[in-house]
């Protein structure tokens, strides 16, 4: 298990990959991307219990959909890195005929990636979908989710968190990104949505908060929590609370990164504030 | 001519039930899941005999079509129930996304399609839904004719890998194919031979059809009548072998003529031998409350409006 300051490194050099590949191809959401950066390092390095060869089934293996799929810069470096496919790809984040298109999907036959996502809300059915399967397959591994905050005003979610509380979803953890920032402003400007806890504990879920949810300890210690209280008759959302564009100053807490690339001046001064730690692909 | 009778009549959903009872029986990894209509979907037998695999969603059908999706990551085969209406546009993103363009192997089974859902009137009556599903890529589109037919198809598409649309009906219509008959996805079943006009029909028009062959035989008209149970892909060489023969062709649905079978029947003749076509539809309309066959009459989607069509599209040839 790699220790805090390998897994810090290997964030550092995420970061360099969501700012190198958006600002290639001018486009891309690059906020949410590293915002939940130590995130998807503590996933993919510590948390997920994986297989090593990738299949569509994942019986036997955890289980991870990503619902707001437009972070997907995020996705494909951690992915990629974590040894799903080749780092090299990452050069073809968003061209023609590439496999990592500007969201996630199957149907280029990305490893890794077991739904498309992109249009929003609809992550929470797919993974208590899987969920679900898991039980009846007698697989006793779990099954994880993202989500944006800002999502969680598309009506399918509520369908969802409804249900899987009703329906003792508990091998579910479902995550919360929760950086209050969304495409045309906060979200208590768009459409504030009060209490995400109580809301969740209104419908029946367990919750907990991981307030540095940018500082890789306080994650991994977090989740650790989070998998203790699966099991128990209830389905586990953590609120994870973040800071869009966490890592490079001028991008952060702000919504003005959300779907935005970097111009060349930018990009140096990102890359400036993260050295290499792996290696650029 | 070949004629064809019944002794029985019985409603497609039934057929449907059926056919997922069967699956409950024969394949462990058939799971049912409803949004609240498990007896409108005729879904009662598999859920007595198979209750840890059936999934009672509530009313929250764009849930239900995730959670499909989701079960087909560990090898489950999904049926989701409710009406067409539904099971379609009420749903049309969360198919695209997480069925279709994922490529899951859902089955989206769809009853009361068509005006034939009867008194409860036009919110509840899609007639758009098999444009809405031919259109998504990779989505095959099934509309069985009869108890038998679909009871068939159910059991078939069990086997097939991917996504499917199976639509079906509420009314009591003649059993006249075959209990034994195999089904065959893609494949038309042509049920009379003719040499004066071809008729295709799909659903509940296959009979409706049929009934219209006896009263043009007596006529002096010989029609060929075809079953295309599956709209998509759809089976072009029968289409083009039977008009290459008779020169002229009707399509026969309980649909609009916007995006139904027959805007697909006209693409294949378009591109490979441009025929008289005539159109049994309805006319870019909702329907209204009704008992079926007064409907089927006013939308003119009968054995009398097929006769019609037929004379209009044999003076055009």
């Amino acid at each position: 298990m790699p220790n805090i300051k390998e897994l810090n490194d290997f964030t550092t050099q995420v970061r360099r990959d969501i700012i190198r590949m958006v600002h290639k191809v001018n486009s891309g959401h690059p906020g949410g991307s590293l915002g939940c950066a130590e995130f998807f390092v503590s996933l993919y390095q510590d948390i997920l219990e994986t297989k090593d060869d990738f299949d569509m089934d994942g019986i036997g293996e955890d289980l991870f959909f990503l619902s707001n799929g437009h972070i997907s810069p995020v996705y494909y470096s951690v992915l990629a890195r974590s040894g799903y496919f080749p780092v090299e790809e990452l050069n073809t984040f968003r061209l023609l005929n590439s496999r990592l298109q500007g969201h996630p999907t199957t149907h280029e036959g990305l490893p890794g990636i077991r739904i498309a996502s992109g249009s929003l809300g609809q992550g929470m059915s797919v993974a208590i979908g899987a969920a679900q399967g898991k039980k009846l397959n007698n697989d006793k591994h779990l099954v994880y989710s993202l989500h944006g905050d800002g999502e969680l005003q598309e009506g399918q979610n509520w369908e969802a968190i409804m249900y899987a509380s009703a329906k003792k979803v508990d091998n579910l953890i479902s995550t919360i990104d929760l950086n209050k920032q969304q495409i045309d402003g906060s979200t208590d400007d768009v459409l504030p949505m009060g209490s995400l806890r109580a809301k969740f504990e209104a419908f029946g879920w367990t919750v907990i908060d991981i307030e540095k949810g940018n500082d890789i300890e306080a994650i991994l210690k977090g989740m650790a929590e989070a998998k203790s209280l699966t099991g128990k008759g209830k389905p586990v959302c953590v609120l994870l609370h973040t800071v869009m564009g966490n890592g490079i100053d001028f991008m952060m807490h702000t919504h003005a990164w959300h779907g935005k690339a970097p111009n060349d001046e930018q990009l140096a001064n990102g890359l400036a504030q993260n050295p290499e730690t792996l290696g650029d692909y | 001519m070949k004629t064809y009778t019944y002794t029985e009549k019985k409603d497609t959903r039934s057929g449907f039930g059926a056919g997922l009872a069967e699956l409950g029986r024969t394949n462990p990894n058939v799971v049912a899941l409803c949004a609240d209509l498990i007896g409108s979907l005729k879904m009662n037998e598999f859920i007595k005999e198979n209750p840890e695999r059936f999934f009672q969603i509530g009313i929250a059908e764009a849930n239900m079509m995730g959670i499909a999706a989701g079960l087909t990551i560990g090898g489950k085969i999904p049926f989701t129930g409710t009406f067409a209406n539904f099971s379609t546009g009420r749903v049309y993103d969360q198919i695209r996304q997480s069925i279709a363009y994922s490529g899951k192997n859902v089955k989206i089974c769809a009853s009361h399609a068509g005006l034939t859902l009867g008194e409860d009137g036009a919110t509840h009556q899609i007639l758009e839904d098999i444009g809405l599903m031919k259109m998504l890529p990779g989505m095959v589109v099934i509309n069985p004719c009869d108890y038998n037919q679909t009871k068939a198809a159910t059991i078939a598409i069990a086997d097939y890998e991917g996504p499917v649309y199976l639509r079906f009906g509420r009314p009591s219509i003649p059993i006249f194919t075959p209990a034994d008959q195999k089904f065959e996805i893609g494949k038309a079943v042509q049920l009379t031979e003719g040499t004066d006009v071809t008729i295709v029909a799909t659903g509940h028009l296959v009979w409706e059809a049929l009934e219209a062959s006896k009263v043009l035989n007596d006529a002096g008209i010989s029609a060929e009548v075809i079953n295309i149970h599956t709209i998509k892909p759809l089976d072009e060489e029968a289409i083009l072998a039977s008009v290459a023969k008779t020169g002229c062709i009707v399509t026969a649905e309980e649909h609009n003529h916007l995006g139904g079978l027959g805007e697909s029947v006209a693409r294949v003749l378009a591109l490979h031998h441009p025929t008289p076509q005539e159109f049994v539809a309805t006319n870019d309309t909702f329907g209204e409350s009704g008992t079926p066959a007064q409907l089927m009459e006013k939308y003119g989607l009968n054995s009398n409006a097929v006769v019609k069509a037929v004379k209009t599209v044999i003076k055009r040839k």
